[in-house]
């Protein structure tokens, strides 16, 4: 689905990607780890287009980015901080995207039902919780159906039983056909989550592949501990 | 263009429920109201708006715009991550801004104004050219902003260097003319001293209204000059050529610095 090639990028001196390369796989969910400024965000906008590689090429499903704009109608994305105008709605604001987008299918909605929002959708979005705010968030990365979904720490700020409704759309969606891209830095959701993992470690892929064959290569039995070991191995190397 | 005009409308709903362009608006209301009652009506009540413009005008569009900016940088990332383009995003927001700044002095100035029909006896002409000079002000400064806030990543300096541009322009820049034109009191520095009017578009409005108003005593050295140099009409032609120009050059410097930004 996603295919990057030596894709670097530098922040003033800071090397953030260096020489970069991965595949993500097509209807999996990939998560992507990595220490605190490993480069995971860095990657998710330069997948978006939202940040520009300094060198490098990435395809999505076949197709370059950076031609044209149009890509992006494939793609949700959850960032990892939802800040919205605020004095509009929620609600204005989904009406807002679907005008913007104007998507042939009818919007999936399903999230704004389960996730019972009460009447917070109609008041201005700067007196919404934090919590309530990464809901909206989840609403807009799925509304329109897209093939291949980011998010980045989709269940930071979310109560337990809205964390689980948001999983379930997460394991549907798969079921459905859709690839997704997750970061989080809670190793156990992953481990519930993730088909295949990316570890990100100073710019590079340190491993990537099954989540299977990470416990298997580091012999843990879970991704918390496999990780560590893994870092402990790159420290030695 | 339809994309475009979308961004700029919801960004106008949301710009106009904001408490400080109510503030903004109030206030232009409550002076230009004051004005006229108390100032007699007429050219002297004009005059002093004018003031009041070119101050204020250039401060609130600075400061209001990097304000809104940098608060709105997260939401501007989900535009982004829309399949639109960044030049469709820019010239959204800049309009969704520029728009709602313009029509909240236009409407504040003009209510008093037609309330004290009555008692004013001002030509209907120098009226329009403080609406035309009060609009060009919101856009340049308003594209200004949009500079500024393309080119500056950290909101703090962002914001320091808004409220410093605009204290150069408005307060400094005639202490740097005058200056000059005691240095030089000994030299034809006409020429040279256009071009130092031209180069500030506060300076640039001001003389522009002024002309208007026929008070050679309040045009200031440069706007003495510009008469002398120029005459009348075509002062105001090359004025408002001038301030075209000021509303278009940040506005596209902003925009280039947009389209290679990382977010």
């Amino acid at each position: 689905m996603i295919e990057a090639r030596h894709v670097t990028k530098t922040f003033g001196k800071l090397r953030v990607l260096d020489d970069l390369s991965l595949s993500i796989s097509p209807r999996r969910i990939t998560g992507l780890i990595g220490p605190n400024a490993a480069g995971k965000t860095t990657l998710a906008k330069i997948i978006l287009g939202l940040t520009k590689a300094d060198a490098g090429t990435l395809e999505i499903a076949g197709t370059a980015i950076g031609i044209d704009d149009s890509y992006r109608s494939r793609i949700g994305y959850m960032p990892q901080m939802a800040r919205f105008p605020e004095n509009l709605s929620a609600r204005e604001l989904i009406e807002m995207l679907t005008d913007l987008r104007h998507p042939e299918t009818p919007v999936d909605d399903e999230l704004v039902e389960r996730f019972d929002f009460g009447g917070a959708l109609d008041k201005p979005i700067r007196v919404l919780s934090g919590g309530t705010r990464q809901k909206v968030n989840a609403v807009i990365a799925f509304l329109f159906r897209p093939d291949l979904l980011i998010l980045d720490e989709p269940t930071a700020g979310l109560d337990p039983v809205s964390s689980g409704i948001l999983k379930d759309k997460i394991f549907a969606e798969k079921a459905a056909g859709k690839t997704f891209l997750l970061t989080s830095h809670i190793m156990s959701e992953l481990d519930e989550l993730a088909d295949d993992v990316a570890f990100i470690n100073e710019g590079k892929v340190a491993f990537s592949g099954a989540l299977t064959e990470l416990k298997r290569v580091t012999r843990q039995s879970n991704l918390e501990r496999a990780i560590a070991e893994m870092m402990k191995r790159g420290a030695a190397a | 263009m339809k994309v475009t005009a979308k961004v700029a409308g919801y960004e106008i709903r949301d710009v106009i429920r904001s408490r400080w362009l109510i503030g903004y608006t109030a206030f232009f209301l409550v002076i230009t109201d004051a004005l006229f009652r108390f100032g007699g009506g007429g050219e002297k009540a004009l005059l002093s708006l004018v003031n009041v413009v070119l101050l204020l005008i250039p401060l609130v569009a600075m400061v209001f715009s990097t304000v809104y900016l940098y608060a709105a940088r997260e939401f501007i990332e989900l535009l982004l991550a829309q399949p639109i383009k960044r030049r469709q995003v820019y010239t959204g927001l800049y309009v969704g801004l520029a728009l709602p700044l313009s029509l909240s002095f236009v409407a504040a100035v003009c209510i008093p104004f037609v309330l004290h029909r009555g008692i004013t006896n001002t030509q209907p002409g120098t009226f329009v050219a403080l609406l035309l000079a009060g609009i060009a002000l919101t856009l340049i400064f308003t594209a200004l902003a949009f500079l500024i806030v393309a080119r500056t990543e950290d909101r703090i300096r962002g914001l320091g260097l808004a409220v410093a541009s605009w204290l150069f322009l408005a307060v400094l820049y005639d202490g740097v003319v005058l200056l000059l034109i005691s240095i030089m009191a000994d030299h034809p520095i006409e020429r040279p001293l256009i071009a130092l009017m031209l180069a500030n578009p506060m300076d640039l409005a001001r003389v522009s209204l002024l002309l208007q108003f026929d008070v050679a005593a309040l045009l200031g050295y440069t706007g003495a000059v510009m008469q002398k140099f120029f005459g009348r009409s075509i002062g105001v032609a090359v004025t408002s050529l001038a301030l075209g120009v000021w509303v278009f050059a940040p506005f596209l410097a902003g925009l280039r610095a947009f389209q290679k930004k990382d977010f």
